[in-house]
């Protein structure tokens, strides 16, 4: 996954200039930054949401297809803050809603709903439940089963822990880590928060005023700690 | 069960398109809805079915517009009409013209023929109370001319029409100024003596009924209102040979006394029809009887839920997609529901009067006013259903791999449901209501009850369309609860 001198404006307010990174392939890199500072345009770039005006999109060395998008974007699981889930599907359906679209036959879809429930420990009473009835955290961990249904080489999530509380938002972190040792992807997270990048991530990309401020593994993130809470307080 | 259901409905669209077909020896007759309309609609039709022929009844029907529009649509064959109406309300001529010369006019100009008279004239007249009219020596108009102090009370109609009293007046020189009452009270008055003298139609069945003495015409003011078969003139010549057995068979006096019948001893106007022709040796005597009421009222139910069902299928085809493009295409939204919306805000009866140029009478023009009525409230509710979907699982569901058309079939449209089956459910119950007035235009269903009800002031008559169509609006909002129910997971459901 690669951007290549990426810049983008929403009118006369430019949000991305001249990015150029190469993602660390089935590694998990956060995107660091504040709010406005670009980041999570620069996902929406990744999948094709919003198309740069100017520099091109890499994906495994192709320029996006943006003709076929809907189709690239079943091998890309996208997570958001506030989950979307759909309210008029079941736990089940939710989950296996990109079988169907993928046309799985209908036992593998079902397979690995169960599969991923387990992964990330959510009690199989719940799949005939609507989201509303589970809790703030089953939900983010259902909105993470369904990313992964199809096992997408590449996953983006767009501050997908922000709206939980600390205690819920460790055992998700561990859920994280456990699946990306049993079925290593390339993971790209916009977040906010350097300690949650720390625990989580194995590289950043510290974004600021829509240009690459800083980069690098954990070590490194480490010893911006200082200048990075500085700047985003 | 699936196949049945399939089957019921091939048969309910199909079956009334089945039944409009005319055969060779089908008749259409049709009748408008007042008392004595039905008994000489009857009359044709049994004159016609004792000369071999199958015969339609659509009565009821909403006036002269709507049965001469009929005739010219070929949507009747032949129905009774007053030779008074067709030169003033069809022709439109000035003067009054000899029964050849209008017959002539009808040909030529409209392309029909008309019957030689029943041999009445059912025209405007003056009644006073015989008591009345004997103990102050009035029996003629002109006598009137005496007695300037008697009491008028007079239809609003008939002050102002122009065969009516203001020029009546003239003509005979009469100095009385007249009290405007409404005709249905006019009776009650006269006999109660709070007024002496009243207009009304000569043949009315109330005037032997209370001994009402009709005032001669005898300076000859009102124009004929002679009663004849109005017919088109590819009638085949037996049929013209059956309808012209009923010339001269009827007098005035017979002709109220079979109006007072149906008014006042609670007889079908068949079974009117059918003794006095038979009595007359017109017809022969039969014994077959009249269908029971449960049965005429589970024919006329099923009528009535067709009527609903196929409008109301017909609006959701085209109402859901309708919403559908003008949710995609925004520019086209206000036109659409602008436009959708007039129609709602045009009167049933109107809307129902508008389909007869274009469509005929009978179940096609019906269908089409219900499914305008039922256009808005489904249109509405999609369109509001799909905007008010969250824009957020909108974008969520195209950045997970849903193109458009997944989008929609698999998130908006299950979530704009709700939105979308309230609308067909206020559909439903709305035509359900409205169908009632398509007996008007000939469409049959629990509004011929209710019409002929309305015609003889006949409360059971009313009830027994009105109990069953408050019944079917009830059924069919219990059948929505139901899809409801079923469809629609219980957290999204609306509430009403």
């Amino acid at each position: 996954m690669e951007l290549l001198n990426v810049s983008h404006a929403y009118g006369d307010h430019t949000v991305l200039s001249g990015i150029s990174v190469a993602f660390q392939k089935n590694r998990i890199t956060s995107i660091l930054g504040q709010s406005g500072s670009g980041k999570s345009t620069l996902l929406q770039i990744i999948n094709g949401m919003v198309r740069p005006q100017r520099g091109e999109v890499l994906l495994e060395g192709l320029p996006l297809d943006y003709e076929n998008i809907h189709e690239l974007r079943l091998n890309i699981g996208y997570v958001v803050q506030h989950v979307g889930l759909f309210p008029h599907m079941t736990i089940r359906d939710n989950i296996g809603l990109l079988g169907k679209i993928a046309r799985r036959p209908p036992h593998e879809t079902h397979a690995r709903v169960l599969e991923l429930m387990d992964m990330v420990r959510l009690p199989l009473s719940h799949l005939d439940k609507y989201p509303h009835q589970l809790s703030g955290g089953e939900q983010q961990r259902a909105g993470l089963c369904r990313a992964m249904l199809l096992r997408p080489s590449l996953l983006l999530m767009d501050e997908p822990f922000a709206s939980l509380d600390y205690g819920t938002k460790q055992g998700i972190y561990q859920h994280l880590l456990d699946i990306q040792k049993l079925e290593s992807r390339t993971v790209l997270m916009v977040t906010h928060d350097w300690e949650e990048s720390l625990l989580l991530a194995d590289h950043f990309v510290w974004i600021a005023d829509g240009k690459i401020k800083d980069a690098g593994d954990k070590s490194r993130l480490k010893r911006i700690k200082e200048s990075y809470l500085s700047a985003v307080k | 069960m699936r196949k049945t259901g399939y089957s019921l409905l091939l048969w309910l669209l199909f079956q009334p398109l089945l039944s409009q077909g005319q055969s060779g020896d089908r008749i259409t007759v049709g009748a408008k809805h007042f008392n004595e309309g039905y008994i000489l609609g009857e009359m044709i039709g049994l004159v016609l079915e004792d000369a071999g022929f199958t015969v339609d009844r659509k009565f009821n029907l909403g006036g002269t517009a709507v049965t001469f529009e009929g005739l010219i649509n070929d949507a009747l064959d032949v129905y009774p009409e007053y030779t008074g109406t067709i030169s003033t309300q069809i022709l439109h001529l000035e003067d009054t013209i000899p029964l050849e010369r209008l017959r002539d006019l009808v040909e030529q100009k409209l392309g029909l023929e008309i019957s030689r008279p029943y041999g009445f004239n059912n025209t405007y007249a003056l009644l006073m109370k015989r008591s009345k009219a004997e103990a102050l020596g009035i029996s003629k108009i002109s006598d009137l001319i005496q007695h300037p102090t008697i009491r008028l009370g007079l239809s609003h109609e008939f002050i102002n029409r122009r065969d009516g009293w203001k020029n009546l007046a003239k003509f005979y020189g009469l100095p009385h100024v007249p009290r405007g009452l409404e005709h249905g009270l006019a009776y009650q008055a006269i006999v109660k003596d709070n007024i002496d003298l009243i207009d009304a139609y000569s043949t009315d069945g109330e005037i032997s009924r209370y001994d009402l003495l009709l005032l001669g015409d005898d300076r000859n003011f009102f124009p004929d209102y002679q009663a004849v078969s109005f017919y088109q003139a590819d009638l085949p010549e037996e049929a013209k040979k059956a309808l012209g057995k009923l010339s001269a068979a009827i007098s005035a006096e017979e002709m109220q006394q079979l109006n007072a019948a149906a008014l006042f001893e609670q007889k079908s106007h068949a079974d009117i029809a059918k003794k006095f022709l038979a009595g007359k040796g017109i017809i022969a005597a039969s014994t077959s009887t009249a269908p029971s009421i449960g049965g005429e009222i589970l024919a006329k139910t099923l009528d009535h839920l067709k009527l609903t069902l196929l409008s109301l299928l017909a609006a959701i085809f085209i109402a859901v997609p309708l919403g559908i493009v003008i949710y995609r295409h925004q520019r086209f939204s206000t036109g659409i529901l602008y436009l959708v919306g007039i129609m709602q805000t045009i009167p049933s009866i109107a809307l129902l009067a508008l389909m007869i140029p274009l469509f005929g009478i009978g179940f096609l023009p019906a269908i089409v006013a219900l499914f305008l009525y039922a256009l808005l409230p489904i249109l509405r509710n999609t369109v509001v259903g799909l905007y008010t979907v969250d824009p957020q699982l909108k974008k969520v569901a195209s950045a997970i791999g849903l193109n458009d058309w997944k989008q929609l079939a698999l998130i908006e449209l299950p979530l704009a449901a709700p939105a979308i089956l309230t609308g067909i459910r206020t559909a439903a119950v709305i035509n359900v209501g409205t169908d009632t007035l398509a007996a008007f235009i000939g469409a049959g269903g629990l509004g011929e009850f209710i019409v002929t009800g309305l015609a003889l002031n006949d409360t059971d008559l009313i009830l027994r369309g009105a109990i069953p169509s408050a019944l079917l609006a009830i059924v069919i909002e219990l059948v929505f609860e139901g899809v409801e129910w079923w469809a629609i997971p219980k957290h999204l459901r609306q509430k009403i």
